[in-house]
Order: C-alpha cells, then sequence, then structure tokens
C-alpha cells in the first residue's frame, strides 16, 4: 500500500509525463478493443447462418469445413434419427451456390441457396414465417436483404413494386419477400426456398444427398443424451452436433483455417507492444530523473524489494488510469462503427476483462524493463 | 569494545581490480563512544567518504573488522546490512530529499520502515514535531523546491534524526550552505544527537564547525593520524 502511494504521489508530481503516459496505455486500449471487436464481429457474422437454425441437434458430414462449401451424405441419415423416439423432426437442408442476375444492371454474381422444409418449423430467418404461404408456389425465393448491395436494390424494388422477377441460375424465379440472415466470408448473399424450389433451380443436384440435417427433439429429450445415441446409431459419414457445436464448428473453420484471426491477433500485439514502449519510457524516466533520491530511500534501509514495488505500483496505476477512459472511448467508438458498417460491434463484459488482463500484463512488463533501472541507484555513491 | 557504536580495527579497502588496484583504507582503527560527536577531517582524496560508506554499510568490507551498532560488517549478507541502515541517521552533501514530497511527508518516510512508530497520523505528528524542534514549523507542509538551501538540510537533519538512530552520519554536510545556515545544521544536529545521546561521526573541510566535536580525529592516506 505504501510503495503504491510513493508511486502515485511520484507519477501525480509529473503532470504532462503522467498525461502522456495515460495517453499511451488508453491509445493501446482502443487499439485492441477495436481489434478483438472487429474480430468477434466478422465472427459473429461468418456464422449467422448456423446461429439462425433453430434445431437443439444437427448432421454434418465430418469432412465439412464450412457451410458454403459442404460435403453431402445421404438423405436418409435425417430419417434413420427418427428411429429414436426423442428425434420429433428431421429436416434435411440443401445449400448451393448459383449465379445471381442484378435485376438492375444485368452483372452476376455467386449467391447461395438454401432449401429446406419451410414449414417444419427447424430453420427460421426473421421475416420467414411471414413469407411461408407465398413461398409454397413454384419458382419463388425469398431474398436475404443483408446481402451485400452488389445483387441490387432488391428491398426498394420489392416496396416500388411488389413481388418481381430475377434470373438465378440461368432461371427465372419470384422474390416474394425478405428475410434477414447477413452476408459472411462464405457467402455475399442468401435466397431461402422449399425443398422443391431448391430441386427446380438447382437441376445438377443428386438430391438423394444433403447437405446438413436439423432435428427437433421432443420439450423433454436431453440434446447430449440424444446426441450420444444418434452417434452410436448412425454411420461414419455424419457427425451428430449440437448447436453450439454447429456454430462453433463454422467458427473454428474461419479462425483456423484463414489469415482473419491471426491478423487481427497481431494487431492488437502492435497496440500492445507501442503501449509498453510508452509506459516503459515513462517509467524508466522517472527512475532515472530520481536515482540520487531512489539511492536516498535505499541508504535510509528501504530494501531494493520496497523500490521495485514503487515502479510496479506506478505501472499499474497507469494500467488503471489508462484502462478507465480507453474502455469508454472504445464503448463509443463501437457504437459509431457499428451505425456505419452494420457490424454487430457491442463492448461485452468478458472482452473487457481480457483487455483489462493484456493491459495489465502490457504495463507489468513494461515495469519489469524499467525496473532495472533501479540498479544504477547506488547507496555508496550518496555521499 | 562491545558497547562502542562504532568499533573498526584494521580495516583495508581498494578500489579496482588487478593491476589498477589501489589500496584507499590501509589497517585503519576506530572507535567512537556512546553519545561522542567525532569531527573526522583530512585531505581531499585521504580516504573519509570511503570510511564512511563502510561504517555506514552502504559498501561491501573488504577486509579488517568493522562493527557497528553490534553488527559484524565484515562478510555481512546485504538484508543484514538494509537492516541495519535502518539504525542509522545519514546526512548528505545534498539534501537529497524527495522533490514530489512535502517537508513532513519527507521526514515521515524514515519512520515508516519501523512499525513501532504507529499509523500514518502518528508518523507525520512526529515528523511535524522535530521539524519544529528545527525551526520549520512553519514550513511542514512545503515541498523542498519552494524551500532555501539551509531550509532543506535541516529537513535531511530532521529525517535522520526523526526515528531516533543508534548513529548518525553525515559527510559534508554544511559544504552547500553559507557560513550562518552551515552553522546553524550542525548546531542543531548536536543538540538533537546529544539530547538523545546518539554518536556523530561527521566528515568535514569546515574549520568553522570543528568547535561543536567532542574529538577531531585527522586523516592521511587510508589511516588515522591523530
Ligand atoms: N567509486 C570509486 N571508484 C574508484 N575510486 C574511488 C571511488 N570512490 C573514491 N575513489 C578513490 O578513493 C580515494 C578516496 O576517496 P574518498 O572519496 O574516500 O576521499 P575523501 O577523503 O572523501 O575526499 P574528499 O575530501 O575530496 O571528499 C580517492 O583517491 C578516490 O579517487
Ligand atoms: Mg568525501
Amino acid at each position: 500500500m505504501l510503495p503504491l502511494r510513493l508511486a502515485w504521489r511520484q507519477l501525480r508530481a509529473e503532470r504532462a509525463r503522467l498525461f502522456s503516459a495515460i495517453a499511451g496505455v488508453m491509445f493501446a486500449c482502443v487499439l485492441v478493443f477495436m481489434q478483438l471487436g472487429f474480430r468477434s464481429a466478422l465472427f459473429d457474422s461468418a456464422t449467422a447462418l448456423p446461429q439462425a437454425m433453430q434445431g437443439e441437434l444437427f448432421l454434418i458430414h465430418p469432412l465439412t469445413t464450412a457451410l458454403f462449401r459442404p460435403e453431402t451424405f445421404p438423405r436418409v441419415r435425417a430419417y434413420q434419427t427418427l428411429a429414436l423416439p426423442e428425434v420429433q423432426v428431421a429436416v434435411p437442408i440443401y445449400m448451393a451456390q448459383a449465379i445471381w442476375r442484378n435485376p438492375v444492371n444485368g452483372t452476376h454474381r455467386a449467391i447461395q441457396l438454401i432449401g429446406f422444409d419451410t414449414e417444419a418449423g427447424a430453420v427460421s430467418f426473421p421475416g420467414l414465417d411471414a413469407l411461408i404461404p407465398a413461398l409454397k408456389r413454384p419458382d419463388t425465393i425469398a431474398f436475404d436483404w443483408k446481402s451485400r448491395p452488389e445483387f441490387g436494390p432488391v428491398p426498394a424494388l420489392l416496396a416500388e413494386r411488389g413481388p418481381f422477377q430475377v434470373e438465378i441460375g440461368h432461371r427465372m424465379v419470384e422474390i416474394v419477400g425478405t428475410v434477414a440472415l447477413g452476408a459472411s466470408f462464405g457467402a455475399d448473399g442468401n435466397a431461402v426456398m422449399t425443398e422443391t424450389n431448391f430441386r427446380r433451380l438447382v437441376k445438377n443436384r443428386d438430391t438423394s444427398n444433403i447437405d446438413l440435417v436439423a432435428l427437433r427433439l421432443r420439450p423433454n429429450a436431453d440434446p447430449l443424451t440424444v446426441q450420444k445415441q444418434l452417434t452410436a446409431l448412425l454411420p461414419g459419414d455424419v457427425t451428430v452436433v449440437t448447436h453450439d457445436q454447429l456454430v462453433a464448428w463454422e467458427r473454428n473453420y474461419w479462425e483456423t483455417a484463414t489469415p482473419i484471426g491471426f491478423i487481427f491477433a497481431f494487431g492488437s500485439l502492435m497496440g500492445l507492444i507501442v503501449g509498453m514502449v510508452i509506459v516503459y519510457q515513462i517509467l524508466f524516466a522517472d527512475i532515472a530523473s530520481h536515482l540520487a533520491e531512489y539511492a536516498t530511500l535505499k541508504a535510509m534501509g528501504f530494501s531494493a524489494g520496497y523500490l521495485r514495488l514503487v515502479v510496479m505500483g506506478a505501472a499499474a496505476i497507469l494500467a488503471g488510469l489508462g484502462f478507465v477512459p480507453g474502455i469508454l472511448a472504445s464503448t463509443g467508438l463501437y457504437r459509431v462503427v457499428a451505425k456505419a458498417t452494420l457490424l454487430p460491434l457491442r463492448m461485452q463484459a468478458d472482452r473487457g476483462f481480457v483487455v483489462l488482463a493484456l493491459i495489465f500484463g502490457m504495463c507489468s512488463i513494461a515495469g519489469l524493463l524499467a525496473m532495472r533501472k533501479l540498479r544504477d541507484a547506488d547507496p555508496a555513491d550518496m555521499f | 569494545m562491545a558497547d562502542h557504536p562504532v568499533a573498526l580495527s584494521n580495516v583495508g579497502f581498494s578500489f579496482g581490480e588487478g593491476a589498477l588496484r589501489r589500496p584507499v583504507l590501509r589497517g585503519l582503527d576506530l572507535t567512537v563512544e556512546p553519545g561522542e560527536v567525532v569531527l573526522l577531517t583530512g585531505p581531499s582524496g585521504s580516504g573519509k567518504t570511503t570510511l564512511l560508506t563502510l561504517v555506514g554499510a552502504l559498501r561491501a568490507m573488504q577486509q579488517g573488522s568493522c562493527v557497528v551498532l553490534g553488527q559484524e560488517l565484515l562478510g555481512a549478507p546485504e538484508s543484514a546490512r538494509v537492516a541495519l541502515r535502518r539504525r542509522i541517521g545519514f546526512i548528505f552533501q545534498n539534501h537529497n530529499l524527495l522533490g514530489f514530497l512535502t517537508a513532513r511527508q519527507n521526514v515521515a518516510m524514515a519512520l515508516e520502515l519501523h512499525p513501532d512508530f504507529g499509523d500514518e497520523a502518528a508518523r507525520l505528528g512526529m515528523a511535524g514535531e522535530i521539524l519544529g524542534r528545527v525551526g520549520l514549523a512553519d514550513f511542514a507542509d512545503v515541498v523542498p523546491a519552494k524551500l532555501s538551501g539551509g531550509q532543506r538540510q535541516r529537513v535531511a537533519v530532521a529525517r535522520a534524526l526523526v526515528a531516533g538512530p543508534g548513529l548518525i552520519l553525515a559527510d559534508e554536510p554544511t559544504a552547500a550552505l553559507d557560513r550562518q545556515s552551515g552553522r546553524d545544521v550542525v548546531d542543531l544536529m548536536r543538540g538533537l544527537a546529544k539530547d538523545r545521546g546518539m554518536p556523530v561521526l561527521l566528515v568535514t573541510h569546515d574549520p568553522r564547525i570543528l568547535d561543536v566535536a567532542d574529538r577531531v580525529v585527522a586523516m592521511e592516506d587510508g589511516r588515522i593520524v591523530g
């Protein structure tokens, strides 16, 4: 406590130095928050499709890396799950990419098609329920209004002239409405339709092979128990996963198989290194300009450990004083950026704790480095 | 012998290594009686400061025996030396006060090392009291930068004495001061030390203050000569 107080009094005495140190810590803090925020927002949007699925359990091919390019498995696996009384519904899901023709300027772009029994209730995207009757008609789709703008101003056109025709994979289909899903790294846009319409649209596809199965269980069934039973029951060409595992599966692909995770980790590290150098220089300058006083304290009988605590105390104070404005500024920045980019950026408590720990670690390392300067305070030189 | 606060016998000390090795103290003997004020004089380079750093446990001993307040310093570990320093009051040529603390807080720092002086309020009270004794009652809550040289050195004297050390070591405490301030500082130091029966070992070149001593010891070329 006393070393901490001494550290605070020393820091307080040099206002300009103190403020530049706080600004340095705050800068590192904001940088790390932004990097981690973007990272998590991108992963969140990358996993929008599995997040929107409603099932308790899912079947997926073990070799599927990500949902935008799934490995197929036999449709019969879906029906085999019904052997267990706990399984209420099994909904096969088809996925494919097809070429979309922009209704305004005619440019082409790949769109992700998702086909399933829209009435089974295992997959639900905001806006879908109201469109279920209309989607029963042949050659109809629901368009994801969060798709990238390159697909054309579909929501505006719908509002203007009602349902209209577009060309997907050289076939004319009718857009009957919009759902909310979101573009991801793997798919720039999405279109949702019934299984029947999917078959009409994707001709060259063997419909006895499917990409994903969503399972709804009876209300009091335990998903983990059923997961074990199904795993024992089904052959090795499918893996049974829970909803969380499905999301994690998708997320894991983007984290490990792409440089995205690395890029943001690298950005965070840069921020921490810059912050550490600033804090180190401030602490070092504080020791260097008080060498005679530190040596006097040693002569008076203060131990080297006490003086090290003073330095670490100063480091901890700087960490705390920089973190508070840092987290406030980051929360504000998140709001601004979220508004501008539509990315799901939000301040989260667990991220706050992670950054707090990182900032304290950063300042501690700076303190440990600066501490070496204390050796130059030799009480024998004092007389 | 054991009740002497300072007892040195046959102390030798050299700076440098190998061919550059230069002896600074050679076979030096010195004792200080309880409550005695001893003044150490001698030409520049004769080893006075070196001797003081050995007695103050600021430097490791090389040769001979140096017993200070009952602690043998030859071969003493760093922890024993740190512990001994807490029982010695140091007054340096420069005041070396912490610039970001007030006079009172600077003095109270010396009490922080001793748990028996009570809490912060008690420490600040004691510090204020001794600052009054050195004539700085009105300057207790002022930072060193706003004090004169003589006032700062009086704060340093207060800091050295406040914890009731068993020995006071001072190296040219008047060198940076004018005649009158220097006189005031040594008089204060002697007065406080005598009141409390603390022995003082004081190095000085200043002939004007020789009269504060009970005994004057002259050094030359690393030895006591009289
Ligand atoms: N840290 C050191 N390293 C090497 N030599 C030193 C060191 N300190 C002192 N000396 C040498 O030791 C000798 C004694 O120095 P010391 O400081 O003890 O003299 P002094 O009697 O205090 O002199 P002064 O009256 O000028 O203060 C000098 O020749 C000096 O050059
Ligand atoms: Mg000297």
